[in-house]
C-alpha cells in the first residue's frame, strides 16, 4: 500500500518553530501589550504546535505501518567539513512520539496555568516569551535526529533555565540560582562535549541513525564489567551530561535553588520536561549503553543513589517547594535506575508519569502559595483542606500517585522499575532493596507534605491572610494533569491484570523488545508489586501518626540539622571547589594575567612607545642648524654604503 | 698638463669649506651663500670631468645647474624677505617654531 | 712649473682663500663680496680649463645677476653684524668632524680614482658655442624646455613673495 502523505512530517518544523515565533513576538514587541494579548500570542503558538503534534503522531503511526522504520528527514546543512555533516535534522520515532506529547502537552496547560499565577506580575511578555523559547529549545532537543543538533536545544534549555530561574532578576538570591544552574549544567555540558568527541572519532557522524546501525549491525562487543573500553568511555561521558542537566549525583545541586523561580518554570522546566533531557539522551543512546556493562551499572548506582539520598533530605524539608524539589531529584533517580538496569522501556514510562503528576503537584503548590498569600513554608500553613477544595483534592490526587498506590500512574511505572532492578545481574537485589526504602520514603515525606499543608490546624494568623481558592485558568489544568495521574498508567498495565503492556509493545522498535517472562517472574512481579503498595502504606502511616496532631517545628539537632542542612553537600562544594577557584581567578588570573601580563603588555607598549618618542622627539628642534647636521649625517652614511668596497679593505688594512 | 686629481681636489676642498659655512653661518643671506659655494665646487667637477673624458655633456650640465641656482636664488631670497619681515631678524637660529 | 701650473695654484688659492673669507667674516655684505671673488676665480679655471663658454656664463649670470640679487637683498634688508647665538648644542660639536669627514671621504675618493684620468686638457673644437648649442637643442632640448619652464615660475613665485601685502 503506498506510504500515505504526511504533510505535517514532512515540515517537521514547524513543531518547534511554532513557539519560536511566539517568543519572538512577545519578546520584541510585548512590552506595551496587554496581558491578554501576550496571552493569544503565547498559548496560540503552544497550542498549535501541541495540534502539530498530534497530527505529527498520527502521520507517523500510518508511516511506520509502511515502512517500519525512524522517519529522518535533513532540513538544512549545518555543519559540513570534509566528509562530516551535521544538519538540522529532525526525526520522529516511537520516543519521539513520547516525549513530544509530553512537551507540548504538559507545557501547553502549564501556559494556560501561568496566564492565571502570573496574571499580576511584572515582566508579563518576558515570561511567556522565555517560556515559549524554552519549549523551541526543547522541542529541538527530542527531535533532533543527531547528536550536534541536539545539542543546540541542550545548550538552550539550560539558558532558558537560567533565564526563568532568574527571572525575579532584582533579587540577589534568584539570580544567583539562576548562574549555579547554568554553571553547574555547563560542568556535566563538558562531559557531554567530550562523549561527542569520542562518538565521532569512533563513528565519523554523529547522527543516531547512523551510529546506532553502526553498532547494531557491526559486531561490536558488549564491554565486559569492570572494563573501561572506548565504548564505557563515551557513556560514561554522556552520562555526565545527564547527571548535570537531570540533577543526578554530584550535580543536582542547582535544582533545589531553583526554586527561587516561579512556580510554573518549576513545573515545566525542573519537573515535567527539562531535566527529563538526560533520561532522554540515555534512552536514545541505549544502543550505546547496552554494549557496555560498566556505564550501565554506574548508571543504576548513581540513579539509585541519588534517589536514596534526595529521598532522606526531603524528608525534613520546610519550604514546600523544596520539598518537591528533591522529590524530583529523587524520582529521576528512578528512571536513570531503570535505564541502568536495562529497562529503559519503564524509565520513559516513569518519565511519561513523573511529568503528570509532578506537574500537578508543582502547580498545586503553586495554588497553595497563592490562595495563601506568597507563603512557602509549610510550617506557616495547615487546615487549608477546606478552604481551598479542588487545589486539595489535585494535590492528593499527585500525591497518591508519586507513593505509587495502585491504580494510580505512579504504580505502574515505579513498580516497573524496582521489579526490573530485582532481576539486575549486578548487586540487583541491593538496588531493589535501597530503592524500596527510597519509596517509602517518598510516600513519607509527600503525605507529611499533605498533612502539614491541608491538615493539622492553621499556623497562620487568620485575621491577616484571605485565603481564597485559585481562578479557573489555574484550576482547570490541575484537574485535566489530575486525570492524567489517574489514568496515565493504564497505557502499560502488564499481562498480570489482563491487559497488554501497550506502552513496551509501542517502544519495542527503539528499545527492543522486553523479555517475555514466565510464570516464576509472573509471580515474583505480583509479589513486589504488593510489597511496593505496602512500603507506600507503611509512609502514610508513619507521616500520619507523626504529623496529624499537634506537630510543630522540631529543633535542629543531631541527624535532623544533616538533613535539614542538605549534608552541607553545598558548603562541601563551596569550600573544596568554588573557594580555591575563586581565590585563584581573583589572586592569579586576575591580579597576575589580567591586570600584570595582559595590560601590562598593552599598557607597556604603549609607555615604550610614548618613551621613545620621548627621546626622539629632541630631534625636531626647529633648529635649521641641526637639521643640516642631520642632512650631512645622512649624506655620510651614503658615501660610507657607496665607498663600502673601496672603504672597507682600507679599514682592514689600516688596523692592521 | 694639470691633473684632473688637482681640480677635483680643488673641487673637494671648496665643497667642504662650503658644507662648514653652511653649518655654522647664522645669517641667512650668508648660510645660502654657503650653499652657492657649494654649487659652484659641484659645477667645477663638472666641467673637469668634461675636459677629462671629451664629452661637452658635461658643461652642457653646468649650464642648467647655472640656470636652476639662479632660479633657486631668486625664490628664496624672496621667502627670506618675507620670513626676515615676519620674525624681525636675519637669525636663522630665531625660526625655529617649528619645534616639538 | 709651467705656466698653466702657477695660473692654476694662484686661481686654485685665490678661490680657497675666498671661501675661507666668505665663512669667517661677519657681516654679510663681505661675505657676499668673498663669493664674488670665488666665482671670478672658478671663471679664471674654465678658462684655463678650456670651457670659454661656461666661463663666459659663469661671469655674466652667476656674477653679474645672482650675486647682484644677492647685494641687493643684503642691502634691502639692512643686514648687518652677525648675531652670536649658538642654539644647537649638535652643530657645535659635530659640525666641524663630520664636515672634515664628508671632505675626507670625497678626497679619498678623488685620490683613490683619479689616477686613471686624463688631464684636462683646453680640446678645441669640443667645448666651443657650436657645440654645446647643439648638444643643447638636440639631445637636451627636453631638460632645456623645462629650465625654461622652471624659470618662469620662479620669476612669478618671487613677485608673489616680494609683492607687498594689499
Amino acid at each position: 500500500m503506498p506510504t500515505p502523505a504526511h504533510p505535517i512530517l514532512d515540515y517537521l518544523w514547524i513543531i518547534p518553530l511554532l513557539p519560536l515565533l511566539g517568543s519572538a513576538i512577545n519578546g520584541l514587541l510585548g512590552s506595551k501589550w496587554p496581558n491578554k494579548i501576550v496571552n493569544i500570542i503565547a498559548l496560540g503558538s503552544t497550542g498549535l504546535s501541541f495540534a502539530c503534534a498530534l497530527e505529527a503522531v498520527r502521520e507517523f503511526h500510518g508511516y511506520y505501518e509502511t515502512r517500519h522504520h525512524a522517519f529522518v528527514k535533513p532540513f538544512f546543512d549545518w555543519i559540513v567539513a570534509g566528509n562530516f555533516r551535521a544538519g538540522f535534522d529532525l526525526q520522529f520515532d516511537q520516543l519521539t512520539v513520547v516525549m513530544v506529547l509530553v512537551v507540548t502537552g504538559v507545557g501547553f496547560l502549564i501556559h494556560i496555568y501561568s496566564t492565571g499565577y502570573m496574571a499580576h506580575e511584572g515582566g508579563y511578555y518576558r515570561f511567556f516569551s522565555y517560556l515559549n523559547l524554552f519549549m523551541f529549545f526543547m522541542l529541538i532537543l527530542v527531535l533532533a535526529a543527531n547528536f550536534a543538533f541536539l545539542f543546540v536545544g541542550w545548550e538552550g534549555v539550560g539558558l532558558c533555565s537560567y533565564l526563568l530561574i532568574g527571572f525575579y532578576f532584582l533579587r540577589q538570591s534568584a539570580s544567583d540560582a539562576g548562574k549555579k544552574a547554568f554553571i553547574v549544567n555547563r560542568i556535566g555540558d563538558f562531559g557531554f562535549m567530550l562523549g561527542m568527541f569520542l562518538l565521532f572519532r569512533s563513528y565519523h557522524s554523529l547522527d543516531f541513525q547512523t551510529i546506532f546501525d553502526t553498532v547494531t549491525n557491526g559486531n561490536v562487543g558488549v564491554e565486559p564489567i569492570g572494563t573501561f573500553g572506548i565504548m564505557t568511555v563515551t557513556c560514561l561521558l554522556l552520562f555526565m551530561g545527564a547527571t548535570g542537566k537531570s540533577a543526578q549525583i554530584p550535580l543536582y545541586v542547582w535544582l533545589p535553588d531553583a526554586m527561587e523561580g516561579p512556580t510554573p518554570v518549576s513545573a515545566l522546566i525542573h519537573a515535567a520536561t527539562m531535566v527529563t533531557a538526560g533520561v532522554y539522551v540515555v534512552a536514545r543512546s541505549n544502543v550505546l549503553f547496552t554494549h557496555s556493562l560498566t556505564a550501565m551499572y554506574v548508571v543504576a548506582i548513581v540513579g539509585c543513589a541519588t534517589a536514596f539520598f534526595a529521598a532522606t533530605i526531603g524528608l525534613v524539608q520546610s519550604d514546600i517547594k523544596r520539598v518537591l524539589a528533591y522529590s524530583t531529584v529523587s524520582q529521576l533517580g528512578y528512571m536513570f535506575l531503570a535505564c541502568g538496569v536495562g529497562a529503559f522501556g519503564a524509565g520513559i514510562f516513569h518519565l511519561m508519569t513523573h511529568s503528570f503528576f509532578k506537574a500537578l503537584l508543582f502547580l498545586s503548590a503553586g495554588s497553595v502559595i497563592h490562595a495563601i498569600g506568597g507563603e512557602q513554608d509549610m510550617w506557616g500553613m495547615g487546615g487549608l483542606a477546606s478552604k481551598i477544595k479542588v487545589t486539595f483534592w489535585c494535590m492528593l490526587t499527585g500525591t497518591i500517585a508519586i507513593a505509587g498506590f495502585i491504580p494510580f500512574a505512579g504504580f505502574f511505572s515505579k513498580d516497573a522499575i524496582l521489579f526490573a532492578a530485582f532481576n539486575y545481574q549486578f548487586n540487583g537485589k541491593v538496588l531493589y532493596g535501597v530503592g524500596l526504602l527510597a519509596a517509602i520514603f517518598t510516600s513519607f515525606y509527600m503525605f507529611r507534605l499533605i498533612w502539614l499543608t491541608f491538615g493539622t490546624q492553621p499556623r497562620y494568623d487568620e485575621r491577616k491572610v484571605h485565603v481564597h481558592e485559585s481562578p479557573k485558568n489555574m484550576t482547570v489544568p490541575l484537574m485535566i494533569l489530575a486525570l492524567l495521574s489517574l489514568v496515565g498508567g493504564w497505557v502499560a498495565a502488564p499481562a498480570l491484570w489482563g491487559g497488554r503492556n501497550y506502552f513496551a509493545e509501542f517502544m519495542a522498535p527503539v528499545f527492543g523488545g522486553e523479555k517475555v517472562e514466565g510464570a516464576e517472574a509472573h509471580s515474583l512481579e505480583m509479589i513486589l508489586s504488593g510489597v511496593a503498595v505496602a512500603a507506600a502504606l507503611v509512609g502514610l502511616i508513619v507521616a500520619w501518626r507523626m504529623y496529624t496532631k499537634g506537630a510543630k517545628r522540631p529543633a535542629l539537632a543531631g541527624a535532623y540539622k544533616v538533613l535539614y542542612n542538605k549534608y552541607y553537600v553545598d558548603e562541601l562544594y563551596q569550600t573544596v571547589v568554588i573557594g580555591p577557584l575563586m581565590w585563584l581567578s581573583r589572586n592569579l588570573f586576575w591580579k597576575v594575567v589580567d591586570v600584570g601580563v595582559i595590560d601590562g603588555t598593552v599598557n607597556g607598549i604603549a609607555s615604550g612607545a610614548t618613551a621613545v618618542g620621548d627621546t626622539v622627539r629632541h630631534t625636531q628642534s626647529g633648529n635649521t642648524r641641526s637639521y643640516a647636521v642631520w642632512v650631512l649625517v645622512g649624506a655620510i652614511v651614503v658615501l660610507a654604503i657607496i665607498f663600502w668596497p673601496i672603504l672597507h679593505p682600507v679599514l682592514v688594512g689600516g688596523v692592521r | 698638463m694639470i691633473p684632473t686629481g688637482h681640480y677635483l681636489l680643488l673641487s673637494a676642498i671648496l665643497f667642504g669649506l662650503g658644507i662648514v659655512g653652511f653649518v655654522f653661518k647664522r645669517n641667512i643671506i650668508t648660510l645660502f651663500m654657503s650653499i652657492e659655494l657649494m654649487l659652484n665646487a659641484v659645477n667645477l667637477a663638472f666641467v673637469a670631468f668634461s675636459q677629462a673624458l671629451h664629452k661637452a655633456d658635461g658643461e652642457v650640465f653646468v649650464l642648467f645647474v647655472i640656470v636652476v641656482a639662479a632660479a633657486e636664488a631668486a625664490v628664496g631670497l624672496g621667502i627670506i624677505i618675507l620670513t626676515s619681515r615676519n620674525r624681525r631678524s636675519l637669525n636663522v637660529e630665531r625660526v625655529d617654531l617649528l619645534k616639538l | 712649473m709651467t705656466a698653466p701650473s702657477i695660473i692654476f695654484f694662484v686661481l686654485a688659492a685665490l678661490a680657497v682663500l675666498g671661501a675661507i673669507s666668505l665663512i669667517l667674516q661677519r657681516e654679510p655684505i663681505h661675505s657676499a663680496l668673498s663669493l664674488i671673488v670665488v666665482m671670478v676665480a672658478l671663471a679664471g679655471l674654465y678658462l684655463l680649463m678650456g670651457a670659454e663658454f661656461v666661463a663666459a656664463v659663469q661671469i655674466i649670470v652667476y656674477g653679474g645677476a645672482i650675486m647682484v640679487l644677492f647685494v641687493f637683498v643684503i642691502m634691502l634688508l639692512n643686514a648687518g653684524k652677525e648675531e652670536r647665538t649658538n642654539f644647537s648644542k649638535l652643530a657645535t660639536y659635530a659640525g666641524i668632524p663630520l664636515a672634515v669627514a664628508t671632505t675626507g671621504f670625497i678626497a679619498a675618493a678623488i685620490a683613490w680614482s683619479s689616477g686613471s684620468l686624463p688631464a684636462a686638457e683646453p680640446s678645441g673644437a669640443l667645448t666651443s658655442t657650436k657645440t654645446l648649442s647643439l648638444l643643447l637643442f638636440n639631445e637636451f632640448v627636453y631638460p632645456f624646455e623645462l629650465t625654461s619652464f622652471l624659470i618662469l615660475v620662479a620669476i612669478l613665485g618671487a613677485i608673489v613673495l616680494a609683492q607687498r601685502e594689499s
